[in-house]
């Protein structure tokens, strides 16, 4: 069976790595957002971090023998509360300058991971074995599916939207949100903002490495895995809207989708489509799709 | 003496505050007292520092110096956060409504930190027009209700010690007119309350006494009995 001359073989194959790539960049935008949401502060460190997920998760398995289900919930815990400890100990100081500075600062902080990561495992990629559980793949008929990959979307998707849910229909959101417009008034109120924005942090990098540990048996675990990833993310977040959750998340998804059929229909301009879009959408609507206009 | 059966009737003892922003020296030397269920006014032209010594008692401006006792207990130390927990509660000039949540939302923000706090229900009793636009977003509220929301929002959390800053700026009249029933009802009830005001025929029937500040320091204090007898020279010092 053909679809505009394509076997739909290779377009629902081409569309389900979209749909993954997606999902990455749907949860990495997502933390993002919310941390710059708060703290005002574009984390350049979030690649890095998601790398250093995926790492603690290769980690544990290699040398404790902890399996995937518990890395799942392990690596996001330690990397999460290594951002607590940055946030406390370095981003705090910097909420009253320009956001150049966090940008700066935590872009430092990415290149020390990374080469930290690089001096102790080199660059060569470590492979992290598919769970048992998730092993083998569904003849769908048209295509054949991974059960793995599937698990990666229904996962990524899973946290996104309960992230949504979270932010826009609990008490702690309303407060998130609150603290977004105004903090100091959120602090008279009687919220702890300061505990706030750390825990935002820490919850924002937990998804980061939570992203990384769902990409440790798709990809090769190896140091530079984030910074290859993080720009294409950072797109994302510009044509969704910085700030906006539910912007990054579909923007994410559907980008994902626009790059696999770019590598169907016309594959030398996939690498580049994401970027093309942030282009226009900078030029016709600079706050973003989901954005809104200062 | 302060005992259980003879509370403090001292709801805020201010001594020798200086305040600044940055290197702006903007209160100098700040001394003022405030009983229990008592409202006073702090009265002054623009740029005399009256909005700054309320955000100087929540600290939120960037360095302060000297006494702030709230209900007998030192809190010049406090973090913002733990200000709401003395009972203080701050209504700011903006209102500071905030756009990403409901009308509802911003009343239901603020936790109860307090005993005694006033129900919902009452709160919408007091303000009928909150209850009419409670699913609406905060900033589709009429500047009225953004006011009437700013205060319910600060009654719901159990304070005590209400620092309300040019709460009838920019209002119709009759909203003006609600808001002034509302705080004789509120000083009714036992509230105490620290009106910055520009409206000066606002403030005046409502007041126990006034503070008049220039350049940031009080200059005088008039007692509501002592007011008819100084209105020249409050007229000539706040030039109304």
């Amino acid at each position: 069976m053909e679809i505009f001359g394509v076997p739909s073989a290779l377009l629902g194959s081409q569309l389900l790595v979209g749909l993954i790539n997606g999902s990455f960049y749907a949860i990495l935008s997502l933390g993002l957002a919310i941390i710059f949401g708060l703290l005002n502060i574009i984390n350049f460190a979030h690649g890095a971090q998601y790398m250093m997920g995926a790492f603690v998760a290769w980690i544990a398995l290699t040398k404790f023998g902890v399996n995937y289900w518990v890395a799942l919930f392990l690596s996001p815990i330690i990397i999460g509360a290594l951002g607590v400890v940055i946030e406390r100990t370095m981003l705090r100081k910097l909420y009253k300058l320009d956001h150049l500075y966090g940008l700066l600062l935590t872009f430092g902080l990415a290149l020390i991971f990374e080469g930290l990561f690089r001096d102790q495992y080199g660059i060569s990629g470590q492979s992290y074995p598919v769970p048992e559980l998730l092993q083998g793949g569904v003849n769908l008929g048209f295509m054949f599916l991974p059960i793995y990959r599937g698990w990666v979307v229904v996962a990524a998707l899973t946290v996104c939207f309960g992230t949504w849910f979270v932010i826009e229909k609990t008490k702690l959101g309303a407060y998130l949100r609150a603290g977004t417009e105004n903090p100091q008034i959120v602090q008279a109120l009687g919220i702890n903002v300061p505990l706030l924005i750390t825990f935002t942090y820490g919850f924002g990098v937990a998804l980061a490495a939570f992203a990384g540990v769902l990409a440790a048996p798709v990809y090769q675990v190896n140091p530079l895995m984030g910074a290859n990833l993080i720009i294409v993310v950072f797109a994302v977040v510009v044509i969704g809207g910085m700030g906006s959750i539910m912007g990054s998340i579909l923007t994410g998804l559907g980008l994902g989708l626009i790059e696999g059929l770019t590598r169907v229909f016309y594959p030398e301009a996939s690498a580049v489509v994401v970027f093309v879009i942030m282009v226009i959408v900078l030029l016709v609507r600079p706050a973003g799709l989901f954005g809104k206009a200062a | 003496m302060t005992s259980a059966f003879h509370p403090n009737p001292e709801m805020l003892r201010i001594h020798d505050l200086h305040a600044f922003y940055g290197e702006s020296h903007i209160l100098h030397g700040i001394d003022l007292q405030v009983a229990r269920g008592e409202c006073v006014t702090l009265l002054g032209r623009n740029g005399s520092g009256r909005s700054t010594t309320l955000k100087s008692i929540l600290g939120l401006v960037g360095r302060r110096s000297g006494s702030i006792m709230v209900n007998g207990k030192e809190v010049i130390a406090e973090p913002t956060h733990r200000m709401a927990r003395y009972g203080v509660g701050y209504v700011p000039e903006e209102r500071a409504i905030f756009s990403s949540l409901s009308c509802e939302e911003n009343l239901m923000l603020p936790p109860q930190v307090a005993s005694g706090g006033m129900s919902v229900d009452e709160i919408y009793s007091m303000f009928p027009n909150l209850l009419e636009r409670r699913n609406s977003p905060g900033t589709k509220l009429s500047g009225g209700e953004q006011q009437m929301l700013a205060m319910a929002r600060v009654l719901r959390t159990g304070a005590k010690l209400l620092l309300l800053d040019e709460i009838t700026e920019g209002l119709a009249p009759v909203i003006v007119k609600k808001l002034g029933e509302v705080i004789v009802e509120l000083k009714s009830r036992g509230f105490t309350i620290v009106l910055v005001e520009q409206n000066f025929r606002f403030a005046a029937p409502l007041a126990d006494r006034h503070y008049v500040l220039e350049h940031g320091e009080i200059i005088a204090t008039i007692s509501a009995e002592e007011l008819p007898g100084r209105m020249d020279w409050l007229h000539q010092t706040l030039g109304v």
